[in-house]
C-alpha cells in the first residue's frame, strides 16, 4: 500500500518537485524486485476505478444526448462512443509511451513503452513515488482519462459536426494534445524526479485533471465551436433539450464515475483516496445547491437541468482539488463552482459563439475555478505519497502556489485552444468538418448514420401502422 | 347530421367523456392535438436561456350526432369541459353529407 509519508521523507532531490498529481508512471522493475511489495488491495482499487472512469463516457453521452433535439441524439453519443474506440487503440500503440514513459523531456514522454510490450511483466509503477500496481493497471486507468477528454469538447459542436470529420480530430487532437499535455501535468518522473513534465515538475498542483482534462478539453472546445460555427438558426430558433430524464441519468453515472477518476487516482487504496471521495462527493452536492439557488432567485424555478449541469460543474471544479484541500473548503469550493458556472453558461449568447452544450461554462470555466481554487486553499495539512501539498494563500504560503496554479491553466488553455482551433480549421479545408445546412435542418442522425433515435411516431412502424420495408439482402420490388 | 369538434384541456377529457355517455352518444373519437388560443403558450427555461412554448397540449375529441341532438351535445361538452380559466378551448359542429357504417353499409342517421 501507498504510505502517508511525513513531507520530505521522500526525498525528492529538486525541491520543486512534489507529489502533486495523482498519476504517476512506471519504473521498469523486475517481478522479483518488486513481488515482496506489490498491493492486491491498491491494484484492485485502481482496476475498479478504472471501470469506474470508462463508465463515465457513456454518461457523458447520456447527459450531453438528453440536452440535443430528436434528431441529433445518436451522433451525440456516437461521438462519445468513437473517443472510446480511436483513443483506446492509440494509448496502446503509442498514446501510453508519449504521455507517462520516462525517457522523455519536460514536452513529451519517450518511445519505451509503444505497443505497451515492456508493461506487461511490471508489478511496480514509478510516478515521482512508488506505486505498488502494476504498470498496466496504471496505463488502464489514465487511458480512461484519454478517453474521456476528446468526449467532453463533442458538447460545443453538438449538431453539426461530419462524422469523419471528428473521428480525425479526435485522433490528431488526443495525439498532439492530450497526450503530451497527460504528461506535462501527470508524469512526476522516475524516482529520482527525472523526465517529470514541465508542469508537474514546476509544482502546479493538479489532483486528477482540472487542467490535462477539463481546461484542456474546454479550451479545444470553445475553438471548434468557433471555427465550425453556429448552428442553424442559433440562437433564436428552439434548441431545448428533448430528453430531461438522459440529462439526469447521465449526470448520474458521471457523479458515479468520478469516484473513480478522483479517488482512483491516489493510486491506492489508501487515507488519500478517501480524501479525494469525501470532497468529490461534498463539492458535487453543494455545487448542485450552489446552481440551483441562483435559477431560484434569477429565473424564479430550480430546474432539473440545473441539478444536472450544477453537480457535474462541481464535479468538475473538485477534481483538481480533491486531494489538496479539507473537507469545509470543498464545501465552499463547490458552492462557488456551481454559482459562477450557472452565470458563466450566458457568456456565449454575450459573445456569440454556439458552445451548444456549455463546455466552455461548465468545464473551461469550472476547471479554472478548482485550478486556481487551491492556489489559495491548498493545505500541507494533506500529505500525499511524494509529500504534503503546498501551501495556499489561506494557508500563509502566499502567492507563490497561486501564480503556478494561474501559469498552468493558462499554459493549457492557450496550447489546447491553439492547436485545436488550427486542426479544426485545417480538417474544414481538407475533407470537411462541417456538416452541409440542408443535412443538418433535416437531422445529422439520418445523414451520418442512418438511423433515428426514437421511432414513437405510429408511422415509424411502433406504433398499429405498419410501413413496409425491406432488407437490403431483399429483392426491391419493381 | 353534424360533426361537433371540441378541442379542451386534457385533464377534462374523462370528464366530458362520462357526460356524453350519460347523454347517449354512442362513439367518438379522441386524439392528442397542439395548439394555442387567447391564453397562447409558455416559458420555459434551460440554463437561463428562455423559450417561449406557443403549442400546448390539448385534446381533439369528435363526436357525430344527429341534427336534433346538436345543440343539446354541444352544451354537454361545453359545461362538462368548462373550468373558468384562459385555454379551456373551443368546440365547433360542422354539416355532414352522408355518413356509412363499414360492418353494416347503412347510411345516414342509422349509422351513427
Amino acid at each position: 500500500m501507498v504510505p502517508m509519508e511525513p513531507p520530505g521523507q521522500r526525498g525528492f532531490p529538486n525541491e520543486g518537485v512534489r507529489m502533486e498529481s495523482a498519476v504517476h508512471a512506471l519504473s521498469l522493475l523486475s517481478v522479483d524486485e518488486t513481488k515482496d511489495a506489490f498491493s492486491h488491495g491498491d491494484t484492485a482499487w485502481v482496476l475498479a476505478s478504472a471501470a469506474l472512469v470508462l463508465l463515465m463516457t457513456p454518461g457523458l453521452a447520456f447527459f450531453y444526448g438528453g440536452m440535443v433535439r430528436v434528431k441529433s441524439v445518436l451522433n451525440m453519443l456516437m461521438m462519445s462512443f468513437i473517443a472510446i474506440g480511436i483513443v483506446s487503440v492509440l494509448w496502446v500503440l503509442y498514446g501510453f509511451s508519449i504521455a507517462f514513459d520516462q525517457t522523455g523531456n519536460g514536452f513529451m514522454g519517450g518511445f519505451g513503452q509503444l505497443g505497451l510490450n515492456n508493461a506487461v511483466h511490471t508489478l511496480a509503477s514509478v510516478n515521482g513515488a512508488t506505486y505498488n500496481i502494476p504498470v498496466l493497471a496504471f496505463s488502464m486507468f489514465q487511458l480512461m482519462f484519454a478517453i474521456i477528454t476528446p468526449a467532453l469538447i463533442s458538447g460545443a459542436i453538438a449538431d453539426r459536426a461530419k462524422f469523419v470529420g471528428w473521428s480525425v480530430f479526435v485522433t490528431l487532437w488526443t495525439t498532439i494534445v492530450y497526450f503530451p499535455v497527460a504528461h506535462w501535468v501527470f508524469d512526476f518522473g522516475n524516482s529520482s524526479g527525472h523526465h517529470a513534465g514541465w508542469l508537474a515538475h514546476w509544482g502546479v498542483e493538479d489532483f486528477a485533471g482540472g487542467t490535462a482534462v477539463h481546461i484542456n478539453a474546454g479550451a479545444a472546445g470553445l475553438a471548434l465551436a468557433i471555427v465550425l460555427g453556429k448552428r442553424n438558426g442559433w440562437p433564436r430558433a428552439q434548441f431545448k433539450p428533448h430528453n430531461l430524464p438522459l440529462v439526469m441519468l447521465g449526470a448520474g453515472l458521471l457523479w458515479f464515475g468520478w469516484f473513480g477518476f478522483n479517488a482512483g487516482s491516489a493510486l491506492g487504496a489508501n487515507g488519500l483516496a478517501a480524501l479525494a471521495f469525501t470532497n468529490t462527493q461534498v463539492a458535487t452536492a453543494s455545487a448542485m445547491l450552489g446552481w440551483l439557488i441562483v435559477e431560484k432567485i434569477r429565473d424564479g424555478h430550480p430546474t432539473s437541468l440545473g441539478a444536472a449541469s450544477g453537480a457535474v460543474a462541481g464535479l468538475v471544479a473538485i477534481t483538481p482539488a480533491c486531494a489538496f484541500i479539507v473537507p469545509w473548503a470543498a464545501v465552499v469550493l463547490g458552492l462557488l463552482a456551481g454559482a459562477i458556472c450557472a452565470l458563466a453558461v450566458a457568456l456565449k449568447f454575450r459573445f456569440g459563439f454556439d458552445d451548444s452544450l456549455d463546455v466552455v461554462g461548465v468545464h473551461l470555466v469550472g476547471g479554472i475555478v478548482g485550478t486556481l481554487y487551491l492556489g489559495f486553499m491548498s493545505t500541507d495539512k494533506v500529505v500525499g505519497a511524494g509529500g504534503a501539498a503546498a501551501k495556499g494563500l489561506f494557508y500563509g504560503g502566499g502567492l507563490t502556489q497561486l501564480g503556478k496554479q494561474a501559469g498552468g491553466a493558462g499554459a493549457v488553455l492557450v496550447y489546447s485552444f491553439t492547436i485545436a482551433f488550427i486542426l479544426g480549421w485545417v480538417i474544414d479545408k481538407t475533407i470537411g468538418f462541417r456538416l452541409d445546412e440542408e443535412d443538418e435542418v433535416s437531422g445529422i442522425d439520418l445523414f451520418e448514420h442512418a438511423e433515428s433515435g426514437y421511432d414513437l411516431a405510429p408511422s415509424g412502424g411502433s406504433g398499429i401502422f405498419q410501413p413496409s420495408t425491406h432488407t437490403k439482402t431483399e429483392e426491391v420490388p419493381a | 347530421m353534424k360533426l361537433i369538434t371540441a378541442v379542451i384541456k386534457p385533464h377534462k377529457l374523462d370528464e366530458v367523456k362520462a357526460a356524453l355517455e350519460t347523454f347517449g352518444v354512442q362513439g367518438m373519437t379522441v386524439s392528442e392535438a397542439s395548439g394555442y388560443g387567447r391564453q397562447r403558450g409558455h416559458t420555459e427555461v434551460y440554463r437561463g436561456a428562455e423559450y417561449t412554448v406557443d403549442l400546448v397540449p390539448k385534446v381533439r375529441l369528435e363526436v357525430l350526432v344527429d341534427d336534433a341532438d346538436v345543440l343539446e351535445v354541444v352544451d354537454v361538452i361545453v359545461k362538462s369541459a368548462q373550468t373558468g380559466r384562459i385555454g379551456d378551448g373551443k368546440v365547433w359542429t360542422t354539416a355532414i353529407e352522408d355518413v356509412v357504417r363499414v360492418r353494416t353499409g347503412e347510411h345516414g342517421a342509422d349509422a351513427l
